[in-house]
């Protein structure tokens, strides 16, 4: 069981500067996310793309931002569960919460905050009628660890930039690559098209283009693929396998989260927005885009406000009968939980001589 | 500049018909969200995940897919011969009395 503060659902850039906030009040965080790498949509959608409107930063690009955001948090050890999704939520009875992943992972927190964005990543897969009697036994919509594929047959489908990056990546470790597109043309980087193309060429990579994966075959487990290949003849093609991964990308659920008991509004879960971004279930907080209020705007700014304001909250319920005064960071500096202390540099206060008096 | 009308069947097949500024640089998915149609454009309209795919009805000529379009429209499901992404469609003039079907949610 992990015990902390504040659990924190959903490790974008909204649940990660909580977790800064939260050490500001020395209140410890974890963060649960479905994704294997923490920064939400920044990391996942478009780490490459720049973002305009982050206060004191005339341009940042989004992967920038969270590696920035890791770095500002590293002081207060936030603790992951990554590549898992929360799954149930049991209020005890003081008042603590255990949540639950799909893994069955459990975590216990006195306060649940909520910044799961637009929900989970859930895999997009094809329309094939069997594939999910083989998911798990050959068929897998993510990589995790690349080892389970050294010495195997692997194909891959799909034509952006996870598929093109995991082929060059599996040309070294599986034993044969094939990649399936739809299309001659692949969305990427020019680096990692370059490679495949090269790669290609030097049998390391077979190539199916414009092609699709139209069944799979085998006993229990993937033995075989048909590729139906769209040119003049549109032959089929069996290839053997022990591997199929179909990468085409993740689309976003509010899934288990939704059946929790909270208050759902369009997609969104309702919170108070004239206090303390509290849902209706007391000691489960919202912040940042899962949320809603009159007036939201789903933007990275206004998660920073409302997990500082969460936190205020939070503390307050943890402690009720404490005094509190805000610290502004400039005068009271920063006390890591790992013994760290940064702090404003001390003016000096010296008499200066002068001679020509 | 003047607003200029707009049609658009929901996934249910209701016709909306709506006004459209033009000087407001706004595009069809955000056109949607304006009006509560239900687009949800996770992606924030960088053309990343298809949920503002649309069909155009109507013969207006809206010019060819752009890359990116294309690119994410070669990923997409029930992507047909008239399909766009709304957030790849700035709105202008020339659209005046455009049909437009929201394809299936993905």
């Amino acid at each position: 069981m992990i015990t902390t503060d504040i659990l924190i659902i959903g490790a974008g850039p909204t649940g990660l500067f909580a977790v800064f906030e939260a050490g500001l009040l020395k209140l410890k965080c974890h963060l649960i996310d479905a994704l294997e790498q923490p920064g939400g949509q920044c990391a996942e959608l478009y780490p490459k793309k720049p973002i305009y409107d982050i206060p004191g930063f005339p341009e940042v690009l989004a992967g920038d931002l969270v590696t920035n955001l890791m770095e500002q948090i590293k002081p207060f050890q936030p603790g992951f569960t990554l590549g898992e999704r929360a799954q149930t939520i049991e209020k005890q009875e003081d008042g603590s919460f255990i949540v639950t992943t799909n893994k069955g992972t459990k975590h216990h927190a006195k306060i649940v905050a909520i910044a799961g964005g637009l929900g989970s990543f859930e895999p997009r897969k094809p329309e094939l009628a069997n594939i999910a009697m083989y998911e798990g036994h050959g068929v897998n919509y993510m990589i995790k660890d690349p080892e389970v594929y050294r010495d195997k047959r692997v194909v891959i489908a799909g034509g952006g930039d996870s598929a093109l990056d995991w082929s060059i990546f599996l040309a070294n470790v599986a034993s044969e690559v094939t990649l399936v597109h739809r299309r001659e043309e692949f969305r990427g980087a020019l680096d990692s098209v370059e490679k495949v193309s090269d790669l290609v060429n030097k049998g390391k990579i077979k190539l199916y283009t414009p092609a699709e994966v139209t069944a799979i075959n085998g006993d229990g487990k993937v033995a075989s693929v048909h590729i139906t290949v769209y040119d003049q003849a549109k032959r089929i093609e069996a290839i053997d396998c022990d591997a199929f991964i179909p990468l085409f990308g993740l689309s976003p659920k509010l899934g288990p989260i939704g059946d929790w008991g909270l208050e759902i509004e369009k997609n969104a879960i309702k919170v108070d927005n004239t206090l303390d971004y509290q849902t209706n279930i007391p000691g489960i907080y919202a912040i940042g885009d899962v949320n809603t209020y009159p007036g939201k705007l789903k933007l990275i700014l206004c998660g920073f406000h409302e997990a500082t304001l969460m936190c205020q909250s939070a503390y307050q319920r943890i402690f009720p009968n404490k005094k509190y005064v805000m610290k502004y960071t400039t005068v009271g500096g920063i006390d890591g939980f790992d013994g760290s202390r940064k702090e404003a540099e001390k003016a000096v206060i010296k008499k200066i001589e002068n001679a020509h008096v | 500049m003047s607003d200029i009308t707009v049609h658009i069947i929901d996934r249910e097949g209701v016709k909306h018909t709506v006004e459209a500024p033009t000087d407001m640089a706004m595009n069809i998915m955000e056109l949607c969200k304006v009006y509560e149609l239900p687009v949800e454009a996770f992606c924030g309209g960088t053309a990343m995940c298809a949920t503002c795919q649309c069909y155009i009805i109507s013969d207006h000529d809206l010019g060819e897919r752009n890359d990116d379009e294309q690119a994410m429209l070669w990923e997409a499901q029930n992507v047909k011969e008239n399909s766009r992404l709304g957030c790849q469609l700035p709105i202008s003039e020339a659209m005046d009395g455009l049909v437009i079907e929201l394809a299936p949610e993905a």
